[in-house]
């Protein structure tokens, strides 16, 4: 793996000067995930925040190859395109070279609209990335629930009253359903912790096949955070094991992380505002209730660690 | 007399308030630009009046979630706009032909693709007729005013229980984001259509009882068993391949909107009665051609302007009259040519050209008058 040292001086793939908000948490990610290796890359963006705030004319922020599909179709887009450079590398048009394709997605554009086309890419085995940025919302369009969004949450769709404490539903987990499609590679990481996030990126982009990463970013507007604060909610995130670090790599899970004192989930709630109401009286259970079972999916984390899944 | 309550409301906000008052208790939607608001403004008040809002996994599911609402008999709503409108074209065709009543809001933004999602756009009034496969009806409203919104978001409603059929709410960006006053009816002000109930017993209900042109619509849970299929079906609800009832399926779900389309369109006519030259726009745009129309008139030139309230059916009757006594017709649309298209087709004698403008600016008053005095 390479140091920090080595990484810094690789050359910048997705420059500054985008127009993503202060603290978000998108473009410390795909800079790691850029600059994890040394091959050329192409890369397809699912409409969202990162399409809009890294492209708009006549500006870009990328310096690779890049499209913007629609919103359900990133994963349908790059099969394509990994499978036109297989047939023209085949027919000798193109020179015969190591390339990355990578496709990035919100949690809307993956989670939900777009889990058909990242589904069916994921089966037919494409030689590609698919990262999903999970924000844990649609941000773009101004703070409304996905189906990774945590249980809870207000959102603008739902919002948090008198009666309706917030969103009514546990959040989806997507890395679980992209590992029962037995793909080479499946990881969940987290921007704070940059060595875990390109070692991932690193042996991600590495594989043959399909791989995917879920990786957790958090979201000042939507979470209603202070920006300066993204890092160490990302880092709570994993500390309170609601968002656990690992890999399955080959069949065989791993947990890359283990927190040495695993904290109390409301020390992530307490900084958002999108939790405010949770920390009302007649609301304590839903802590509990949230507590009860990421302790469950911890614990059967932890059972599965080494083992193949 | 209660006193009415006065309001300023953005468009979206107008149509929540208007899918309230004609009696919509069930919303399904997606996040889309700039239609949003109205999925945002029902999942705050349809729980608080028992109705039921469920945000879906993309606009496909939204409008199937809403027409298997409307079957259990609530009104139903969903909402979208550009790339939403094209996912959802399908079931689209499906309520046609099931004649599921159903509203559906398109908030046109610059396309096509993702286009331009913050900007205007009236690019969709052909996919709002054309847009499914097949031949299928098709009723479009296209308000011009936060106010009209409301108004026209309760007779969509009206139209879709009457006529058992989707109807689609058109407005431009521009109407859907603008604020405006607006004065809240009262209860019993406006006309509120339900659908036809069942008048049969269960045992003799057929939910395409052919001895009518709209068949009663019986709610799913109410002891009515029936089959309900995207398959071409007899009276009873099944697949046929019978060449007759298909013919004549097909035909009447035409027909129950085009032998109605004096009750179905509406326009509002500004000086046309001594008019040479005339302008038919819609929404934002007819507010600029309305200014146009104005400045023309104290310049001396004799102008005037229809406004389709009513989009489709297409205001054939109206447009052809028009025609036939006045010089020009100038038909500006935030589009490359569509309306324009409609307006050649049913007038023969006037002289028909079109503004267009699709760089996500609004068609000015300004550029109106000039190709008004072009034609003085």
């Amino acid at each position: 793996m390479a140091t920090l040292k080595e990484l810094s001086a690789k050359k910048e793939l997705f420059t500054g000067g985008h127009r993503l908000c202060s603290g978000c948490g998108i473009p410390p990610i795909v800079r790691l995930i850029l600059r994890s290796t040394d091959s050329p890359i192409v890369a397809t963006t699912a409409t969202g925040c990162l399409e809009v705030g890294s492209t708009i004319y006549p500006y870009t922020a990328w310096r690779i190859p890049w499209i913007h599909s629609a919103f359900e179709n990133a994963a349908a887009t790059i099969s394509g395109v990994e499978t036109a450079y297989r047939a023209l590398r085949k027919r000798g048009r193109i020179p015969d070279r190591d390339m990355k394709f990578i496709a990035f997605g919100g949690d809307g554009g993956t989670y939900d609209i777009g889990i058909q086309a990242l589904s069916g890419a994921l089966e037919r085995g494409h030689d590609f990335l698919y990262v999903c940025y999970d924000n844990g919302g649609y941000m773009n369009t101004g703070i409304q629930r996905s189906s990774a969004t945590p249980m809870a949450a207000a959102t603008t769709t739902s919002p948090a009253g008198d009666v309706i404490p917030g969103k009514q539903n546990w959040r989806k987990d997507l890395t679980k359903i992209v590992v029962a499609h037995d793909i080479p590679y499946a990881a969940q990481a987290s921007p704070h912790n940059w060595a875990d996030l390109s070692k991932k990126a690193e042996k991600a982009l590495k594989v043959k096949g399909a791989a995917f990463m879920n990786v957790m970013s958090p979201c000042p507007l939507g979470w209603y955070t202070k920006p300066e604060d993204s890092m160490k909610l990302a880092k709570l995130s994993v500390d309170t094991c609601y968002w656990p670090l690992y890999e399955v790599e080959n069949g065989v899970l791993r947990v890359t992380y283990k927190p040495k004192e695993k904290r109390p989930f409301e020390e992530w709630l307490k900084p958002q505002g999108r939790f405010k109401h949770v920390f009302k009286p007649e609301n304590a259970h839903l802590i509990e209730e949230s507590q009860k079972r990421i302790d469950l999916e911890w614990q059967r984390l932890l059972d599965l660690d080494g083992k193949r899944v | 007399m209660a006193e009415r309550k006065k309001k300023l409301l953005q468009g979206n906000d107008a149509c929540v308030e208007g899918a309230l008052y004609a009696g919509c208790r069930f919303y399904a939607g997606y996040p889309i630009t700039p239609s949003t608001e109205i999925a945002e403004g029902m999942s705050v008040r349809l729980p608080k009046l028992g109705g039921k809002f469920i945000q879906m996994e993309d606009e496909i599911a939204s409008i199937a979630a809403a027409i298997g609402a409307s079957l259990t008999g609530l009104k139903s709503l969903t909402a979208t706009s550009g790339p939403g409108l094209s996912l959802k074209q399908e079931c689209i065709g499906y309520a046609c032909l099931t004649e599921v009543p159903l509203v559906i809001v398109n908030v046109m933004r610059g396309g096509p693709s993702t286009g331009y999602p913050t900007g205007p756009s009236q690019s969709d009034l052909m996919a709002a007729k054309w847009g499914a496969h097949g031949d299928h009806p098709a009723i479009s409203l296209a308000p011009q005013s936060v106010q009209e919104i409301l108004t026209e978001t309760v007779r969509a409603f009206n139209l879709a229980e009457r006529f058992r059929t989707p109807v689609m709410v058109l407005y431009d960006e521009i109407v859907g984001h603008m604020r405006e006053p607006i004065t809240l009816p009262l209860p019993g002000e406006l006309e509120v259509i339900d659908r036809a109930k069942a008048a049969c017993r269960p045992e003799e209900y057929f939910p395409y009882d052919d001895r009518y042109e709209v068949a009663p619509l019986a709610p799913f849970g109410a002891g009515y068993r029936f089959h309900v299929t995207g398959l071409n079906h007899k009276q009873d609800g099944f697949p046929t391949n019978d060449s007759n009832i298909i013919r004549a399926n097909n035909e009447r779900i035409m027909n129950k909107i085009e032998n109605h389309k004096d009750e179905i369109c509406l326009n509002e006519a500004i000086d046309l009665d001594d008019a040479e030259i005339a302008v038919v726009a819609i929404g934002s745009t007819a507010r600029s051609a309305r200014y146009a129309v104005k400045e023309a008139r104290a310049a001396g030139i004799k102008a005037g302007l229809l406004r389709p309230i009513t989009m489709w059916p297409f205001p054939d009757k109206a447009v052809k009259e028009l025609g036939s006594r006045v010089k020009a017709i100038i038909v500006p649309e935030l589009n490359l040519g569509q309306m324009v298209h409609e307006v050649e087709r049913c007038s023969k004698k006037a002289q028909v050209t079109g503004i267009h403008r699709v760089d996500g600016e609004p068609i000015t008053p300004a550029q109106i008058l000039e190709a008004i005095r072009k034609h003085k």
